[in-house]
């Protein structure tokens, strides 16, 4: 192409702009963060650049016509199934640069999802199904460790009285809850909506590693607050100010590499509450620095625990790895209230797209084995399970509390809730859907009026299906599913597979 | 009574109240048709202004003030109050174009038809049910229709 | 009566919005010396120029009195006033009580001793009957002098050009518009009024106007020796306060009557407003008579709210005018021909000839406090914010409105929420 890169053209999308509907109206101008639109003054007229639309879709979303479709490329290369056209177009892209390759949000790599070859039961005439409608039913759920007996003494009333201490837990009425997501790699906008959302809702967001605002501390009964290895934000008000505290060891998308916030993403506020200087990159160690063995860790949950006077349960969150079974039961015996494993499906704001696309293995896999090994080792009461990492709809939800959780996080599902369409190119800090950008023409796209009720909205609606999945099963209780693998069957799967998972295949 | 109320923190500056305003005014209804045909034959304006400063902009129009400065200033009877709705009512037919209420009008709400001698000026859309056009159009709730 | 208005021009009608705002029972009187409910007085030159009909002149719908509990007595001159015993008495010697008495009695066209100006063919342009009578004339006329250049004489001259009527206009001073605009407006105006045809001479004053022997009006003599030919001279130089009933009762008169914050004049249960009224000047900071049509109703408006027991303070006039000159818009608005030698004024002034566009802002220690557009007039409205509400000018500020794009975001922010999002709560 005239004056540019030979490789130009080989961009991943193509915008139709239908030419009896489009207005010249310059909305999609306007909203295009990355100039693929344009008004053109000779022409009098719209126009647009392919190469660089990021696929995102927002002028779709906002054109008042519908005169706008982004659809993928039709350009086609010979190809073949080993070289696929991503490794062709990574090759160009990094013959150009010499950088490492960044992507956002979860791994679109095709490894088995095995949620979608997992299938539920259902009552039919031996035990009846329950109609949630017009029967009670418990979604409500504690997390925290729990006693392995309890003991009972007369009180002076004369009543039963609970004589064992529990240690705190956290009480959530719907076992979702938004996963962390720092305050930098999205916006405050977010951070007040998933705050406003967790409390109206009654379950818990997390901060991510990147403290918490001021203003924020309100909703102190409704939140988790994280600390990470570059300990960003992280201080004794913080500690203090969350019902809970996670120590995050590692992350589904990019296990064993830390965090990296670009400088443009660090405005005043960002600045002020992690504690780094106004526009320099925020960089977290790859490992706590203070962490090599399960004792070292042990410290941290004691000191954690220590901070917050023994009010808040303590969770430890790590990336599904191959030892995850073993790691998790040091990490329960370390002293954690909450282990959360997270899935290598689950979003980020920027990883390397390598260690995104090959690194870790599949939740479900990585969930049933902790489960299995923490019952095994008699020591699963002392520590609830969270499983994070690419929820995608309530079934997933509670299939994974079928395979041993007892809660799950979601984060990319809220953040479609609010508009993200997983283009995937968070990293860049110009998310036009106003979601991992802090630009303040961005940011304020996201009115956490309605993204607070979208959140609000979407979780609702998965209790909902929960409740009447979990009622066609005969149950009223979610902590009656906990576990309860029996009320999974697989389809399809190998028989390795189905002895990790723990569930027998369709029709046995 | 109920008012438009615009939010500069969440406006996002995408002019779709200005579409929707023109849709509404429009013969067809149709917003393609309204948009290209009857704005470049009929001078159909939209009542909003949006203003941009920085990252922080605004939709505004008409506030159907208590006490207008437009009505104060109409020579030809073409602004009132409306005693029962409140208000602020624009008939066509009266208005001469002698631009006194645009000078008036510190909040900068009306503005010139550009084909006919006449001013435009927000009615609240009257005429629609659902209230007023640009309300329903902002994809970001920076724009209330509310009592208050 | 509880409500007596004299008057039935804009003054009065703000007055019974105003009354009806605080009081919807208690009748109102209105006593109007012309003979139409009222209408838009300006309108009268769109009316000579056949733009519009008579039946849009009325200022409010025909049920607007009716409504409103208002009694019109129309064709009525007030003769006395006494504001001892609350009785004003009309021409016919009708006797009328009142309890609160507005005085809108507008103003009365100024008339200069020409010699020659006694009798037919000379004319006034201040209202509806004098337009009436003109428009019956132009027909049968080819030529007309209008004398005065200010806003009247050239709306009148115009209207009579649109007739077909071939129209000389004679100022006195340098130039047309010499109060309301400023030199440069005035010139593009004046341009715009030549392009068309109308003929503009200034500087020369009419010494006496000619007559045949059958009283006919034939020509003008003018101070600098020329002559005019023509049918009809219309004498527009300007309106001066009708206040002769207010002074004749003692009612405490200067230029105009005299009124207090709020339109109370110094006798009890008598207001003023409008044209006739010297009322504070919100730029001047002082009683002026600034006889405009916002004014007008704002004052009486005011004084309505007042007259009906709502303690309502005016919060002064601004003087502003908008004025079209065969579709070249001009608008000015508050001090816009400063003292040349007060170094607390700064101008700026930006003159397209080629595209008769022109702005000109006046700034006073650093406020805005007057602007004149011509042509490109769209924000207007903005810039009146920024005199009207005195609003703070800083460095950015001032550059966008040099550049001519006032801007509501340039509002200090609190003024600009409590104007725009007023009990907006953020959680």
């Amino acid at each position: 192409m005239l004056f540019q890169p030979i490789n130009k053209n080989y961009h991943e999308f193509h915008i139709d702009r239908d030419k009896d509907l489009c207005i010249n109206c310059e909305v999609c101008v306007r909203q295009c963060s990355y100039g693929s639109h344009y008004w053109d003054e000779v022409r009098g007229k719209v126009m647009h650049d392919n190469s660089k639309c990021v696929g995102c879709h927002r002028c779709e979303a906002l054109c008042p016509t519908a005169a706008l479709h982004i659809r993928k490329k039709p350009s086609e290369y010979r190809g073949g199934a080993s070289w696929r056209p991503v490794f062709m177009e990574n090759i160009y892209k990094q013959a150009d640069t010499g950088g490492v390759l960044l992507a956002g949000m979860g791994s679109p790599v095709d490894i088995p999802v095995y949620w979608d070859r997992m299938l539920l039961d259902a009552s039919q005439v031996t035990n009846p199904s329950i109609d949630p409608l017009r029967e009670p039913m418990e979604l409500k759920t504690f997390l925290g460790a729990k006693p392995s007996k309890l003991e009972i003494e007369t009180g002076k009333d004369g009543k039963p009285k609970l004589k064992t201490k529990l240690t705190p837990q956290l009480e959530l009425n719907y076992p979702i809850m938004f996963s962390a997501m720092s305050f930098g790699s999205i916006n405050f906008n977010l951070h007040r909506a998933m705050a406003r959302a967790a409390s109206e809702l009654g379950i818990y967001y997390n901060t991510g590693e990147g403290g918490l605002h001021k203003s924020l501390y309100k909703y102190g009964q409704n939140t988790i607050v994280q600390v990470a290895s570059g300990r960003f934000g992280v201080h004794k008000d913080y500690l203090q100010a969350g019902a809970g505290i996670e120590i995050k060891v590692g992350q589904g998308a990019k296990p064993g590499i830390g965090g990296h916030l670009p400088g443009e993403k660090i405005n005043d506020m960002v600045s002020e509450t992690r504690m780094v200087p106004i526009g320099s990159d925020a960089i977290s160690p790859a490992p706590h620095h203070d962490i090599y063995s399960i004792e070292d860790l042990l410290q941290l949950i004691f000191a954690l625990k220590e901070a917050s006077e023994y009010k808040a349960p303590v969770s430890v969150k790590i990336a599904a790895v191959h030892n995850v079974a073993a790691i998790a039961s040091g990490i329960v015996r370390a002293g954690a209230d909450i282990v959360t494993i997270d899935g290598m499906r689950g979003g980020t704001g920027a990883a390397p797209a390598m260690t995104r696309d090959n690194v870790g293995i599949p939740l479900e896999l990585a969930l049933a084995s902790v489960d299995q090994r923490l019952r095994d080792e008699g020591i699963r009461n002392q520590a609830s399970i969270v499983a994070a990492g690419g929820i995608r709809c309530s079934a997933d939800a509670i299939k994974a509390i079928a395979l041993g959780a007892d809660a799950v996080y979601i984060a990319t599902g809220a953040l479609i809730a609010v508009g993200c369409t997983l283009c995937g190119r968070c990293y860049t800090g110009k998310c036009p859907w106003g979601i991992a950008t802090n630009d303040p023409k961005l940011a304020k796209r996201q009115n956490p009026d309605i993204a607070a009720k979208k959140m609000t909205n979407l979780v609702r609606a998965w209790g909902h299906e929960i409740e009447e999945m979990l009622g066609g099963m005969g149950l009223n209780s979610i902590e009656s599913l906990r576990g309860n693998r029996d009320k999974l069957r697989a389809v399809g799967l190998s028989d390795t597979e189905m002895d990790i998972l723990g569930v027998k295949h369709a029709g046995r | 009574m109920k008012r438009v109320y615009p939010d500069k923190e969440f406006c996002i500056g995408c002019h779709l109240c200005e579409v929707a305003c023109i849709t509404a005014h429009s013969e067809s209804k149709d917003v393609v048709i309204a948009y290209t045909q009857e704005r470049r034959e009929k001078g159909i304006t939209s009542c909003k202004k949006v203003f941009e400063k920085g990252h922080t902009c605004v939709a505004v129009s008409c506030r159907h003030c208590d006490e207008p400065a437009c009505v104060a200033a109409c020579i030809s009877g073409g602004l009132h109050k409306d005693p029962k709705t409140g208000r602020t009512v624009y008939d066509r037919e009266k208005c001469v174009g002698c631009w006194s209420c645009l000078m008036a009008c510190p909040y900068g709400a009306i503005k010139r038809h550009p084909v006919e001698n006449k001013i435009i000026k927000c009615d609240l859309c009257q005429d629609r049910e659902e209230g007023p056009a640009c309300v329903a159009a902002c994809p970001n709730l920076a724009l209330k229709f509310e009592e208050r | 009566m509880k409500y007596v208005i004299i008057g039935n021009g804009i003054a009065s009608i703000g007055a019974i919005e105003g009354i009806r705002q605080v009081d919807k029972e208690n009748p109102i009187m209105v006593i109007g010396a012309e003979n139409a409910p009222a209408y838009g007085r300006p309108l009268i030159s769109y009316l000579l120029a056949g733009k519009i009909k008579a039946d849009r002149m009325a200022l409010r719908p025909t049920k607007f009195y009716e409504l409103n509990n208002v009694e019109l007595k129309l064709g009525t001159t007030v003769a006395g006033l006494d504001t001892q015993k609350k009785i004003i008495t009309t021409e016919k010697g009708e006797e009328i009580e009142y309890e609160n008495l507005l005085l809108a009695t507008g103003g009365a066209p100024f008339t200069p001793p020409i010699p020659g100006a006694e009798g037919a063919g000379v004319y006034n342009f201040t209202n509806l009957a004098h337009a009436q009578e003109l428009i019956g004339t132009a027909k049968d006329i080819k030529r007309a002098v209008v004398i005065g250049g200010g806003l009247i004489g050239l709306k009148a001259a115009e209207a009579l050009f649109d007739r077909g009527v071939d129209v000389t206009i004679v100022e006195l001073s340098d130039r047309v518009l010499s109060l309301a605009f400023d030199e440069n407006a005035a010139s593009l105006a004046a341009g715009r009024l030549d392009e068309v045809g109308l003929k503009v001479r200034t500087g020369v004053s009419v010494k006496e106007i000619q007559r045949d022997a059958e009283g006919y009006v034939v020509g003008c003599h003018l101070t600098d020796g020329g002559f005019l030919q023509t049918e009809i001279v219309v004498i527009a130089i300007g309106v001066v306060p009708n206040y002769n009933l207010a002074k004749d009762a003692n009612v405490k008169v200067d230029r105009g009557i005299m009124v207090d914050d709020h339109m109370r004049t110094n006798a009890e249960g008598v207001y003023a407003a409008g044209d006739v009224a010297q009322a504070l000047d919100m730029l001047a900071g002082e009683n002026r008579v600034v006889p405009i049509w916002p004014n007008a109703y704002n004052q009486g408006f005011c004084a309505g709210k007042n007259m009906a027991g709502r303690d309502t303070g005016y919060s002064g006039g601004l003087a502003m005018n908008s004025i079209s000159f065969y579709g070249l818009p001009t608008i000015s608005v508050g001090t816009v021909n400063p003292p040349e030698d007060d170094k607390n004024f700064e101008v700026a002034m930006k003159l397209d000839e080629k595209k008769k566009s022109y702005r000109k802002l006046v700034f006073q220690n650093g406020n805005l406090v007057g602007y004149v557009l011509v042509g490109d007039i769209d924000q207007a409205g903005m810039f009146t914010s920024f005199v009207k509400f005195k609003l703070p000018i800083e460095a950015e500020t001032r550059a966008k409105l040099m550049a001519g794009e006032p801007d509501a975001l340039h509002w200090p922010d609190e003024f600009f929420n409590e104007t725009w999002n007023p009990e907006h709560t953020e959680e």
